[in-house]
């Protein structure tokens, strides 16, 4: 029995045929695990481990390297504020702080009514909007106090459903061509080519 | 005067608002340069990159042309495309994904062809959520298009891409820790030598590893021809580069412009560029090429933005970010700031970079918050020195890749050009500025 509903399952099965080996297909099994559950829930985990051919101990591993991962339950939303250098210059821990106080709760933590976590990030790469505020991975580009506080009634208010989505970075990233060959098929085929650009190159010397 | 004349090579379509469709960029030529250089010999190409002296647009400026010809020959090899931009302050590679993925992936299916690779990976930040959309809506559409797979535009060139995000973490932008992630391992960088993947890369096999906008750059090369894109630039820097400006000016931004033409006053000062201060204060320095980069002061404003002529100043032009401050900023704060996330952003590995950036953190940060002491300025350079001995430009290696011996850039350069600063917040006992 899955885990994932059958369309992820799905999603996830088309991913590790993607790769050379399936352990590959780790970061973006994890991303797809957090967009079911909002976070990497133990089912989740097992379900990764058993399509990448690794342990749930590995997978766990792996996933806690990542700052994108959650081993723990978090908000609908995650808020994500950057404090780095160019943020630090246009205010970025004022506005951390305004956050902490809007969204009533401590930079790593949950609001009561677990609408939201706060997070403190690193550099965002969208630096000349700074400072740089993101929700589920979206940049919101809200640089004043005001501007976010609108922003948070906002998604309350369920106004900004399209623009920001709930978990998962992947969650409107869907591959629709591939290659569909037999690697050794294409390796031969390249083979090939490089023969006949050989006869063409040795003609035309001639 | 900034000199501004120079082609658009990577930028031209970003005043489109459609700039990332298919339709516009077939309307602005787009795919002629691979129609083009899949009726060149594949060595051609490479060797109209090598023509151009595209240096490589990630940080280390490795000419691009010669990691190619590094290439291990091999029935199976890999493309790996670099799109985990996370040096602090770089946003080119965002502006690219996002506005112009065609581009990029018109380039990877040059590149690919040149090297005669079927496999290309795209390892692009999960947090670029907007930008892995737009870059795998591109890579459907190429396919679509016939760009891309099997026999591509009917030749006999057939090639895959395979666009994979990371999940957050500085260090898998180093090309070895972004081969382990997309081998679905935690992203420690693997001890060298090697020193180049293009021996043992993924999977154990020869790989490349380019830059997003290394990658960028290759339409225009083929379409123009490698001796156009070196006639522009200088030296050894030849093109344009697109500079990532932020921090304490008017129009913070990413501009294209020709290298070495133009100087670092040009592009924090000229209107068409960052406008100048804000409040038209007064400039203290300049982080020129990503936070790992040794600081620039105001006397060093008139040095052409050239690779070559950032690093006989004894810093480095890098990832193309240049961070202004001016004199409302605090360098004690910035400096604990940037070691906070060298910090958190340490693989763990290696002793150096591991202990000596958190207890770095923690002198820094009683400095800035109170509790500092007359002796934690020495102690500062002393923990540096530990880091990278003799605190030299480029620093001594001590550890496995390059994060470690860059802390010291920020902490070195802020005591050397600020000292002054530091000892009013052991005075002050805090932060004079709060």
């Amino acid at each position: 029995m899955s885990h994932f509903r059958t369309e992820l399952r799905q999603r996830a099965e088309e991913l590790v045929a993607l790769y050379p080996r399936k352990r590959s297909a780790m970061l973006p099994l994890l991303h797809l695990a957090q967009e079911q559950d909002g976070y990497l829930s133990d089912e989740g985990i097992a379900e990764v481990a058993a399509l990448t051919g690794t342990t749930p101990a590995d997978v766990r591993g792996t996933a806690s390297f990542y700052d994108m991962f959650h081993l723990e339950p978090v908000g609908k939303y995650v808020v994500g504020i950057c404090t780095n250098i160019a943020c630090l210059l246009a205010g970025g821990e004022e506005m951390l702080d305004h956050a902490s106080a809007t969204l009533g709760c401590a930079v790593g933590s949950t609001s009561a009514d677990g609408l939201f976590t706060l997070e403190e990030t690193e550099c965002l790469a969208d630096c000349n909007l700074a400072p740089c505020v993101q929700v589920n991975h979206r940049y919101v580009r809200t640089t004043t106090p005001e501007a976010f506080d609108g922003m948070i009634e906002d998604l309350r208010g369920g106004r900004l459903d399209h623009d920001v989505p709930s978990h998962g970075t992947l969650i409107r990233v869907r591959r629709s061509g591939g290659l569909r060959a037999d690697r050794g098929e294409v390796v031969a085929e390249r083979a090939e080519a490089q023969a006949a650009r050989e006869a063409r190159a040795a003609k035309e010397t001639k | 005067m900034a000199t501004l004349d120079a082609p658009r090579i990577v930028s031209s379509r970003a005043s489109f608002e459609d700039s990332h469709t298919l339709t516009r960029y077939l309307a602005t030529g787009g795919y002629d340069a691979l129609r083009k250089a899949l009726s060149m010999f594949p060595e051609d190409v490479a060797a109209e990159v090598d023509e151009a002296s595209l240096l490589g647009r990630g940080g280390a400026g490795f000419p691009a042309g010669r990691k190619w010809s590094m290439l291990r020959k091999s029935p199976v090899s890999y493309l790996v495309v670099n799109g985990d931009e996370s040096e602090p302050a770089t946003f080119k590679d965002h502006f690219l994904v996002e506005r112009d993925p065609h581009q990029l992936v018109e380039g990877i299916i040059i590149a690919a062809y040149a090297l005669q690779v079927s496999q290309a990976f795209l390892f692009l930040r999960g947090e670029f959520a907007l930008g892995l959309e737009r870059v795998q809506q591109a890579v459907n559409d190429a396919y679509e298009h016939g760009a891309l797979g099997r026999k591509i535009f009917g030749s006999s060139f057939s090639l895959d891409i395979v666009v994979h995000p990371g999940a957050g973490a500085y260090i898998c932008g180093e090309e070895t820790a972004l081969i382990e992630a997309l081998e679905g391992k935690r992203g420690f960088p693997r001890i060298k030598p090697p020193f180049f993947p293009a021996v043992t890369g993924l999977y154990g096999e020869p790989t490349v590893v380019n830059n997003v906008e290394t990658m960028a750059n290759l339409p225009w090369i083929i379409s123009n021809g490698g001796a156009a894109f070196a006639a522009l630039g200088g030296g050894r820097s030849t093109g344009t580069r697109l500079f990532a400006l932020a921090g304490r000016v008017k129009n913070p931004g990413v501009y294209e412009i020709e290298m070495v033409k133009n100087t670092f006053r040009d592009l924090i000062y000229d209107p068409a560029l960052g406008g100048g201060i804000i409040d038209d204060k007064e400039l203290k320095a300049i982080i020129p090429g990503g936070v790992s980069a040794p600081w620039f002061g105001p006397d060093l404003l008139d040095l052409p933005l050239g690779q070559d002529e950032v690093a006989e100043k004894g810093s480095m032009l890098g990832s193309g970010s240049i961070v202004v401050m001016d004199e409302t900023t605090c360098v004690v704060r910035a400096t604990w700031r940037i070691t906070k996330f060298f910090s958190r952003e340490s693989c763990g590995q290696c002793t150096p970079c591991r202990e000596g950036s958190g207890w770095l953190e923690r002198v820094l940060y009683r400095l800035e918050h109170g509790g500092g002491r007359a002796e934690d300025i020495d102690l500062l350079l002393d923990l540096s020195d530990n880091i990278a001995p003799g605190l030299t430009w480029p620093p001594q290696q001590t550890t496995i890749c390059v994060l470690g011996p860059s802390i010291p850039s920020s902490i070195h350069s802020a005591i050397s050009m600020f000292r002054d600063d530091f000892v009013a917040h052991v005075q002050h006992g805090g932060c004079p500025h709060d």
